[in-house]
């Protein structure tokens, strides 16, 4: 069923100057969709030209609508030769095609040239009438809303969550087509661009036609990825996950009368139910925690922990000596979990049937409605070495297909020894070197509240669900999900340091972001792993093999650097960790990034020791004596920075702050297995789970170098790559999105592997110290969602592209510790802190009024508890010979000890909080009013850019539509430019300039969610050619300033409050 | 190992003041990075020279970019590329404008044409302005001189309003265009002694009661071109002159005045005939496009020099040609009353800026 599509050419300004003689240009216009296509009149003699032209109709399918864009050139009229081209504008207009989004796309557009960049501006109206469809077998999937935001957007409640999506298109590369031989680079280029519209458009209407047959209406998480695979052609693929998101109407009054709630959620627990599902709310008072704790009779149903820190005991399958060349590198993936325990309870066996409908029950969201996530077992990762061969029938791609599927199966197999039935935070990459790709996929093995996953889940009242969620929302999520007595690998278990009814483990690593309402101590920090390995250069197969074998020692490699990074810190937690791999020529890369952060809920980190080779020479127990200082001391030091100062329970039992030798955990290297500290630890445990950093070599030498060398941010800043920051909540309004490229060119040919990696480290490094350097003055300020990734372009070539955003937040305020927090997160401190008392045992509530009691200041009981914690865990350690009875006893001493302390600060801490509620946030609103002035004057309007899916201080109205475009850019004057830096710079900054451009089109004024998913870069300089390509996405929204907002709620209500936003 | 590229691009401009000053001052990127380090950028937030020597190359990108639009000021309000905060905007113009008094005062009156161009480096040499901030500076000139050039209206609201500028820059543009227009002599080795203040002083008087503009508003060039009528009414003062009852009488009436006042009160006597002859030959010759350029020459050597080598004081001269002016007006015989303190009005206040040392 058709559409008609409207476009109305206004007007031209700063066109260049295409006719020398006269200094003036005479523009004309044509507008192309599909196969047809209108011309302006000529504009003659004007740089600043006013068509004002026609409305020019076409009348189109829907298919069509959602597949192509509307293609407008601005063309330089010549009677006696051929027009010459100024540029183009692709614009997309799926978002016209949903019911509630924009209505119309006005507005000025960068006229593009792939070879000149920006010339000038065009003023288009486009407008389009639907009409209903009421085909079944329609292959259109209009109305359908794509999000890149990883959580549920805010404005919306998640009804149901359906679950994966995915799919992928191939085409041949334009590039690489006979034809390329014979035509321009702009022809070139701009069929490229073309196809690629196309083909993204074709990908996501296939996409919400899935949703649709799901029965959802949008799909949040939406990535789209380009593989450009050379001779072998263009993959575009994407997936997300499909939802059914219904709109909360009116805001206000939802939140703070969860009874008022969407009809669909009449519960019986009005308190509960109906605001669970309601996330990403900004309003300060909606959902609150999950439910009231009740002790759970299933004691400790839990089975092991996986501990990432034995990377060893990975089941690495590495490599597959046959052609599909797959090491399977889940970390965690074990042999268990088939049958995980004796005592499963119900939640377990429901949910489990209700994933298990699915073919894979990934979730590519990040954060999630509270009550959504249970429990998190572990990152599970898989990877595969590919030969690509050259797509041979486009309209079937199925060799990709089944590449993907083979991968995701692997996932899924490793969430399901890990005893989870679902992966969360589940994205997908691949990385393209000559012929060979390597396929990654990596998620958290979780096991999901089943609540969401059933239709008219929302009618099964309260008290079945009690029973599906039986942990506090603060610590749940830390209780591991698989069968202690039956652990896939070895790990450290001990009782939640919160409720100590269930067991967690010692280190937890995950690809999500930190549960809004996890209970942390201190800050978070940016941790990252770097490594570079040699390879030697081959061809085909004997490459790949090659590859694949490298992928494990390196996925172990950048392991043990996260955990001795993490130790160093003193934190116990990875979130949001993303491992990159990377093929050149002669090298692999290696990037690992996450966000460190201590959960009270588990037990302290050891620290680290450093043992040596040799103990009877003096000098080298001294040179060992001198580095265990300098790690005690950057441990001790990294406390005070990150300020973790764990609840005093933690560490009465767990660990001193600063191990003294003889009784702390060990960390081991790889190759050190068969030394003597092993069979004494062996015996222990018969775990390889100590932290001994053996020196025994000069490679361990060095690891231990590279792991002191990374600096810590300067003061007033802080670092972190997930969506916030853990252990800061109030946010101003300022802020600053960036995008920073670097490439070295290696010129030393015979490199080895310890000077490339500390080359490699350095460049990450002085990146991240150069973004601190420009941004300071924004301080004090948070670089957020710090995004790296690396490429290996050429030979000798690293390159690495990062995108962040850096905020500001109100530093008087940072102590005070969750008081703002439910203004941003859109969960409710508040309501918990009324519960807690009355529902929750002591205990569980012990870290909670600890951590706030750390805060309202009382340093002579923290003081006391650490001093008391290093003289008990010295007598410990002497009568324990093995961690087992440690651990035991660990255990009992937190059951005994701990309530008297809980009790003591809990008063305590609810006078605090108390207070904090009335005057910082008048203080923090202020401020931000000031800083969030508009640049009022101008007559371009402000367009925010974030990675992050919100803006601090303000509260998203409307989402306008997914933003997704590509990008071709050329030179063939590359010094003139400004060489390649120059070049790259005024693309970025061109990319930047029509995003914004298509946004204020939109009537949006800010891009949440935005990445920037290629940067490829091929330059010749010798030919003075540069050619690069951009891909950058994100979603168009309309937001209002929080302070705005106060002075029109009074009055109006919610939704008539977005036309104020447009303006 | 070297780095190949290295960018930074923020979604709004990122700009260190300092650092656009050295790239305005004309440094080079090393330089830049050389003055930034020297000034203490190494201490803040740990940074060493490769992360200034990025920044600073970051930047100096940035403002090459925007040096296009910068060009035309008001493009950069409605342009996309960057997304500058109007409060910045505002900075990049007023600071690109913004020039050197050294600068200015060698290429004051001068033609600004290419062959002042091509004596820049000397003017580079003998200011220590480094040479491609001349240039700008030169470019700038040029640019609004071309500008204005086929303008209506008032000089100074056309800088204003074309470039963007504060009414101070406006208003030191306008004088910049006006001496340019006039070719007004400024170079002579007498004349060094002013600077582009006093002169710039000047030009405001010039062109607020000298120019077409001050009777008319609506007419081309109303304000870089003098009012032609009015040097012709001027020859008409020459009567002050040239008729000796009128030359005494009026001396007379000056001296009575000033007796007792001043302790140069001899000198004044003394040379009351010369220093009249002076400024009203001055305005008699107006009319010559040759003796409009050496006006300030003129005014320096017929009037300024003479009083100096009597040591009047600056209040002896205030004193003096207060009751110069004034007292024609009681001259019965003389009727040029308007065209005098049209005159003498401009005069007045050009003498009291130029007369210091």
């Amino acid at each position: 069923m058709p559409g008609k599509l409207k476009a109305k050419i206004v007007a031209g300004r700063h066109l260049p100057v295409m006719d020398r003689a006269s200094d003036l240009t005479d523009a004309f216009v044509e507008v192309k969709f599909g196969n047809t296509t209108f011309k302006t009149d000529v504009f003659p003699k004007s740089l600043n030209p006013q068509w004002n032209s026609e409305w020019f109709k076409f009348e189109v399918d829907d298919e069509d609508l959602q597949d192509e864009p509307l293609q407008i050139t601005v063309l330089d009229h010549d009677t006696y030769s051929a027009n010459d081209a100024i540029g183009k504008v692709y614009i997309d207009i799926d978002p016209l095609l949903y019911s509630e989004a924009a209505s119309v796309i006005s507005g000025w557009f960068p006229i593009y040239d792939t070879i000149h960049g920006i010339r000038g501006e065009i003023n288009v109206l486009v407008k389009v009438e639907l009409f209903n469809d009421l085909n079944r077998f329609r292959q259109s999937s209009c109305g359908v809303k794509f999000f890149c935001t990883t959580s549920i957007p805010k404005g919306y409640r998640a009804a149901i969550v359906h679950g994966f999506v995915e799919e992928l298109v191939v085409n041949e590369d334009p590039e690489y087509q006979w034809i390329d031989r014979i035509r321009t680079p702009r022809a070139s280029n701009e069929a490229r661009q073309r196809l690629i519209f196309l083909m993204s458009g074709e990908l996501q209407r296939k996409i919400g036609l899935k949703v649709l047959e799901m029965g959802g209406n949008a799909v949040v998480g939406y990535l789209q990825c380009f593989d450009l695979e050379g001779e072998s052609g263009l993959v575009v693929r994407a997936i997300g996950t499909a939802c059914t998101l219904e709109k909360l109407s009116s805001g206000s009054s939802t939140h703070t009368h969860p009874n008022t709630a969407p009809a669909s959620n009449a519960c019986n627990s009005p308190s509960k139910d109906g605001k669970e599902p309601v996330f990403g709310e900004d309003l300060p008072s909606s959902s609150g925690p999950p439910t009231p704790f009740r002790a759970l009779p299933t004691s400790s149903s839990s089975p092991p922990p996986f501990s990432p820190s034995k990377p060893c005991s990975r089941q690495s399958s590495s490599s597959d000596t046959d052609l599909s060349l797959t090491p399977k590198t889940g970390m965690g993936s074990g042999s268990m979990g088939k049958d995980a325990g004796p005592l499963k309870t119900l939640l377990r066996q429901q949910t489990q049937t209700a994933l298990e409908q699915r073919e894979f029950p990934f979730f590519t969201l990040t954060s999630f409605p509270s009550g959504f996530l249970l429990h998190v077992g572990g990152v599970v990762s898989a990877r595969s070495v590919k030969l690509l061969d050259r797509i041979h029938n486009p309209d079937e791609p199925e060799t990709r297909d089944a590449w993907w599927e083979e991968i995701r199966q692997e996932i899924k197999s490793h969430a399901k020894a890990l005893g989870c039935h679902a992966v969360v935070g589940y994205s997908e990459n691949t990385n393209i070197c000559e012929e060979v790709c390597i396929l990654s996929a990596s998620g958290t093995a979780a096991i999901l509240n089943p609540r969401y996953m059933r239709e008219g889940c929302l009618d099964i009242a309260g008290s079945d669900h009690r029973f599906e969620d039986p942990s506090p929302s603060s610590c749940g999520f830390c209780h591991i999900p698989y069968d202690e007595l039956n652990m896939p690998f070895p790990a450290q278990l001990t009782y939640c340091f919160h409720c100590r009814r269930q067991k967690v483990p010692d280190v937890l690593f995950t690809t999500i972001d930190l549960p809004s309402d996890a209970a942390i101590a201190g800050k978070g920090c940016f941790i990252q792993a770097r490594l570079c390995r040699l390879k030697k250069k081959a061809q085909g197969e004997v490459n790949a093999t090659a590859i694949s074998n490298l992928l494990p020692f390196m996925e172990y490699e950048l392991h043990t650097q996260l955990m001795n990074k993490l130790k160093l810190r003193s934190m116990n937690a990875l979130f949001g960790l993303s491992i990159q791999i990377s093929v050149g020529e002669n090298m692999l890369l290696g990037l690992a990034s996450a966000t460190g952060v201590y959960l009270t809920a588990l037990p302290a980190p050891g620290g680290i020791q450093i043992a040596g080779k040799t103990p009877g020479d003096l000098n080298n127990e001294q040179h060992i004596m001198n580095i265990q200082k300098r790690i005690n001391d950057t441990i001790a030091k990294n406390k005070e920075l990150y300020e973790v100062n764990p609840p005093e329970l933690t560490e009465e039992v767990v660990g001193s702050p600063i191990p003294e030798p003889r009784h702390r955990s060990r960390l081991f290297r790889s190759h050190s297995e068969s030394s003597d500290e092993l069979s004494e630890l062996d015996l222990s445990h018969g775990k390889k789970d100590a932290f001994v950093l053996e020196v025994d070599d000069t490679d361990a030498v060095e690891d231990i170098h590279s792991l002191l060398t990374d600096a810590p941010p300067p003061k007033g800043f802080h670092s972190c790559n997930t969506e916030t920051m853990p252990g800061i909540y109030n946010w101003t309004s300022a802020l600053q999105m960036f995008t920073s490229v670097r490439v070295l060119r290696l010129s030393n040919a015979n490199l080895t592997n310890q000077a490339l990696n500390k080359i490699f480290t350095d460049l990450c490094e002085n990146l991240l110290k150069s973004f601190y350097f420009k941004l300071r003055s924004m301080v004090p300020c948070c670089l957020s969602h710090l995004n790296f990734s690396v490429a290996v372009p050429e030979e000798e070539l690293i390159q690495v592209a990062v995108t962040a955003v850096a905020m500001t937040f109100d530093k008087d305020q940072t102590q005070e510790k969750p008081a703002e927090k439910p203004i941003m997160k859109g969960c409710s401190e508040g309501e918990e802190q009324l519960q807690f008392p009355l529902e929750l045992c002591a205990d569980s509530s012990s870290v909670n009024s600890q951590s706030s009691s750390r805060i309202s200041g009382v340093p002579e009981s923290s003081s006391l508890s650490t001093r008391a914690a290093s003289v008990d865990y010295g007598s410990f350690a002497d009568r324990c010979s093995t961690w087992l009875e440690l651990l035991r006893l660990k255990a009992h001493t937190i059951r005994r000890g701990s309530v008297k302390t809980s009790r003591r600060t809990q008063s305590l801490a609810h006078s605090v909080s108390s207070l904090e509620h009335s005057s910082p946030i008048t203080e923090g609103r202020s401020r931000l009013l000031r800083s969030s002035r508009s640049f009022g004057g101008s007559s371009v309007s402000v367009v925010k850019m974030t990675p992050l899916s919100f803006l601090p201080g303000t509260r998203i109205v409307k989402y306008l539509g997914i933003i997704n475009m590509f990008f071709i850019r050329e030179t063939t004057s590359l010094r003139e430019e400004g060489g390649v830096s120059g070049f790259l710079h005024s693309f970025v900054a061109e990319v930047f300039a029509m995003v914004r451009a298509h946004v204020a089109a939109l009537g949006g004024n800010a891009v949440v969610s935005y990445s920037m998913k290629d940067c490829v870069l091929m330059e010749n300089p010798n030919k003075n050619q540069c050619q690069c390509l951009i891909n950058v996405s994100g979603d168009a929204v309309i937001y209002i300033r929080e302070t705005d907002l106060e002075a029109i709620a009074s009055t109006v209500g919610l939704s008539s409050t977005n036309s104020d936003g447009a303006t | 190992m070297a780095v190949e590229l290295d960018v930074f691009v923020g979604n709004t401009i990122i700009m260190s003041e300092e650092v656009y000053q050295l790239w305005l001052d004309g440094y080079t990127v090393n330089d830049a990075v050389k003055v930034r380090m020297d000034g203490g950028a190494l201490d803040e937030f740990e940074a060493n020279a490769d992360v200034v020597q990025s920044d600073t190359m970051d930047q100096y990108r940035t403002f090459q970019m925007c040096e296009r639009l910068l060009h035309s000021p008001t493009k950069l309000a409605n342009q996309l590329l960057f997304q500058i905060p109007p409060h910045r905007q505002a900075t990049l113009i007023e600071r690109y404008y913004a020039f050197d008094d050294g600068f200015v005062r060698e290429v004051l009156g001068k033609k600004l044409s290419k062959g002042t161009k091509k004596d820049l480096d000397d003017i580079s040499a003998k200011t220590g302005v480094m040479l491609k901030s001349c240039r700008r500076q030169f470019d700038n000139f040029k640019r609004v001189f071309k500008v204005v050039e086929e303008l209506k209206g008032p000089l100074v609201e056309n800088i204003r309003q074309h470039f963007l500028l504060s009414d101070k820059l406006a208003r030191d543009y306008a004088a910049i265009v006006f001496f340019a227009n006039n070719r007004f002599e400024t170079g002579k080795r007498k004349l060094q002694y002013l600077t582009f203040q006093d002169l710039a002083f000047c030009a405001g008087q010039l062109i607020n009661n000298w120019t077409v503009g001050a009777v008319d508003n609506m007419v081309e060039d109303m304000d870089v071109d003098l009012d032609k009528e009015f040097l012709q009414e001027l020859k008409e003062l020459k009567v002050l002159i040239t008729d000796k009852d009128l030359l005494d009488q009026h001396k007379s009436l000056v001296c009575t005045a000033l007796r007792g006042k001043t302790k140069a009160f001899n000198e004044m006597e003394a040379n009351f005939k010369n220093l009249s002859r002076g400024l009203v030959n001055i305005a008699t010759k107006l009319t010559n496009t040759k003796d409009v350029r050496d006006f300030f020459i003129d005014l320096v050597e017929k009037f300024i020099e003479p009083c100096r080598s009597d040591r009047w004081t600056a209040a002896d001269m205030k004193l003096y040609l207060t009751h110069y002016t004034n007292s024609a007006h009681i001259l019965d015989t003389f009727k040029h009353q308007v065209v005098w303190d049209r005159y003498m009005g401009v005069i007045k206040s050009c003498i009291f800026k130029m007369y210091h040392d």
